[in-house]
């Protein structure tokens, strides 16, 4: 076991983000005391769910209106690691886009390096090994710290961990003091907008619905969202049609954006580049629609169908509208 | 930009010729990376990826590049591409040059190789303190290494502002305004500069290099520099610096391949049908 482990938690609407729950369970399976450490957020919801995933205690950083999270959470916990009693071992930040500005702030100040893209962790002599998927996931390489003092930074990846309710009771709130972080906290946010499309998150759905470029064209990607409607899941995209501007980054999947893990995923027009099948290859089932057989998708489907987008996509939405 | 920005040139007057200067210099830290399209290799020996022999311009850089040249045709302004690589890479920078930049900065140096994000941070850092550009764009991450941490590593160790996740980039007098990528949507953030802001994928549409681009480049110019250079000592770099080890390089058991039938009209059937096998209809 490591001694103190310290997870960065993000709020979320409504709580807490899943991804800073399933770093909780990472943490406690590796850490004899866990303690959260978060940014903005209410302190009290926030301690009652960390608690109860197994947090001993919530460090919380009252973020000033229109502050970014990453400087100012990066030079605060870096303050934090050299006055705290007990130093935490590790420090558990998600691959996310908060998560990654505050993993670099806190690398460069306290002059350490990160591990990133993490999938699983493991224990060996007091030190934790951070294991990360390579080549489109064909290889995992194993990697730890060496001589680089204080705590060991680990980026994981979303889904890579279960979430588990321990039980415990709300962690006490402690408050984590703000440093003045001069001009690098000099960027404000001056309006938030979401863009929340209707139906479940991309890396939450049971169903995600994919497209890429077999599709031909940008128009041809409501095929994709009125699929995705019908099956109650979410779309999503490869990279080459997000490269090409067919639709936003928020819906990549893959290496370079989410990564998904649903029950089901269907792969449209998409060959299956490492980049992607990184993304995507963990889900429970994978079907692919791809008119080249020789494409790497079905090396990694459960049902390949070898064909024409364009016309099994239509028959299947139309098959589904008259099952109503 | 007027001079609130503190970095700004104006008009340099010598003797009775009047240069125009540049109004806002911008740099963009791209990767050269070996085309994606070839899969890597790990050193058996030094578990990291064997350097391909020709390396390209990564392409998630290449809307860096493009915001930059957009935002410096519209403002008078100075591109200049900055990459760490071994001596010979020249062709991403080549590239960039070909689709306007102005000048590259080749950074090379034996004691770089094995070198982590927070290293290349470091050299990249000491390059911009060097090039005092007003603006640092890079990508969200690259293609390769994916480690996405780079950008808000520079940052720090210059102590300028970031903003992560651009999609799209206005530039102001002396600031930017960003629209940033976030979980439910995007925010705007206002960013004074000097600032480093990282470039999502699709946010602009990278232009081709044309011919005439491409002649060009050949004559721009280009600064070659080694780590002393740029005040850095060997130990804190490459593969002395990293302070991480790969312990172990492990192949992972294949996915087992399913079923796979041609479409022969009733393929959304088979789909149906395994759908409602799994209980999801």
């Amino acid at each position: 076991m490591l001694g103190t482990v310290w997870v960065h938690v993000e709020p979320a609407p409504g709580g807490v983000a899943s991804i800073s729950l399933e770093l909780l369970a990472a943490a406690i399976s590796f850490g004899q005391r866990v303690e959260a450490v978060c940014a903005g957020g209410d302190p009290d919801a926030i301690s009652a769910t960390v608690g109860e995933h197994g947090a001993s205690l919530l460090r919380h950083l009252e973020l000033p209106g229109g502050a970014l999270v990453g400087p100012l959470l990066g030079a605060s916990l870096a303050a934090a690691v050299g006055a705290a009693d007990d130093p935490p071992a590790a420090i558990l930040l998600a691959t996310s886009y908060d998560g990654r500005d505050v993993a670099g702030r806190l690398s460069a100040r306290l002059d350490v390096p990160v591990i990133t893209n993490v999938t699983e962790l493991a224990a060996s002599d007091g030190a934790l090994v951070g294991i990360e998927p390579i080549f489109g996931g064909t290889t995992n390489v194993h990697t730890r710290f060496a001589g680089a003092g204080g705590p060991q930074l680990f980026l994981i990846r979303p889904k890579s961990f279960q979430a588990d309710a321990v039980g415990g009771a709300p962690a006490p709130v402690a408050d984590l003091p703000a440093v003045d972080c001069g001009a690098s906290g000099a960027a404000r946010v001056i309006g938030s907008n979401a863009e929340q499309a209707a139906g479940p998150k991309l890396d939450e759905a049971a169903v995600v619905v994919s497209g890429g470029r077999g599709l031909g064209e940008a128009g041809k990607y409501e095929m994709i969202e009125q699929l995705a409607e019908l099956l109650g899941g979410a779309a999503g995209a490869s990279r080459a049609i997000v490269d090409a501007g067919w639709v936003p980054y928020s819906q990549q999947v893959g290496q370079t954006g989410k990564v998904v893990k649903p029950d089901v995923y269907i792969a449209c027009g998409i060959s299956g580049a490492t980049q992607h099948l990184v993304g995507m290859k963990n889900s429970r089932h994978i079907v692919a629609v791809n008119k080249d057989a020789e494409a790497p998708i079905f090396g990694v489907a459960d049902l390949g169908i070898v064909g024409d987008v364009h016309q099994v996509l239509p028959r299947l939405i139309e098959a589904l509208q008259a099952r109503g | 930009m007027s001079g609130q920005a503190g970095r700004c040139w104006g008009r340099v007057v010598i003797g009775a010729v009047e240069l125009q200067t540049h109004t806002v210099r911008i740099a963009v830290c791209v990767k050269q990376i070996p085309d994606p399209a070839d899969p890597g290799k790990l050193d058996p020996d030094t578990k990291t990826l064997v350097r391909a022999e020709k390396l390209i311009l990564d392409e998630s850089d290449s809307y860096g590049v493009e915001m930059a040249l957009q935002m410096a045709e519209a403002a008078d302004g100075e591109v200049v591409v900055v990459s760490m690589a071994p001596e010979e890479s020249f062709g991403g920078l080549r590239t960039a040059l070909a689709m306007g930049a102005d000048r590259a900065i080749l950074i090379s140096d034996e004691a770089l190789a094995g070198s982590d994000a927070l290293g290349t941070a470091k050299v990249l850092a000491a390059a911009m303190r060097r090039a005092e550009p007003d603006l640092i764009l890079t990508a969200t991450e690259s293609t390769d290494g994916y480690t996405g941490t780079v950008p808000a590593q520079i940052a720090e160790l210059l102590g300028l502002p970031s903003v992560t996740f651009a999609r799209s980039v206005r530039l102001g007098d002396g600031e930017v305004t960003v629209q940033r990528q976030t979980e439910d949507g995007h925010d705007e953030v206002l960013c004074p500069l000097p600032a480093v802001l990282s470039v999502t994928a699709g946010a602009v549409e990278p232009r081709y290099p044309s011919f005439k681009g491409i002649m060009a480049a050949k004559n721009k110019p280009t600064d070659r520099l080694g780590i002393a250079d740029l005040g850095i000592e060997a130990g804190e770099v490459g593969w002395a610096g990293a302070r991480q080890e790969i312990v172990e390089v492990a192949p992972v058991p294949a996915r087992q391949a399913g079923e796979v039938i041609d479409d022969d009209g009733s393929g959304h059937e088979r789909i149906v049908a395994y759908l409602e096998e799994l209980k999801v209809l």
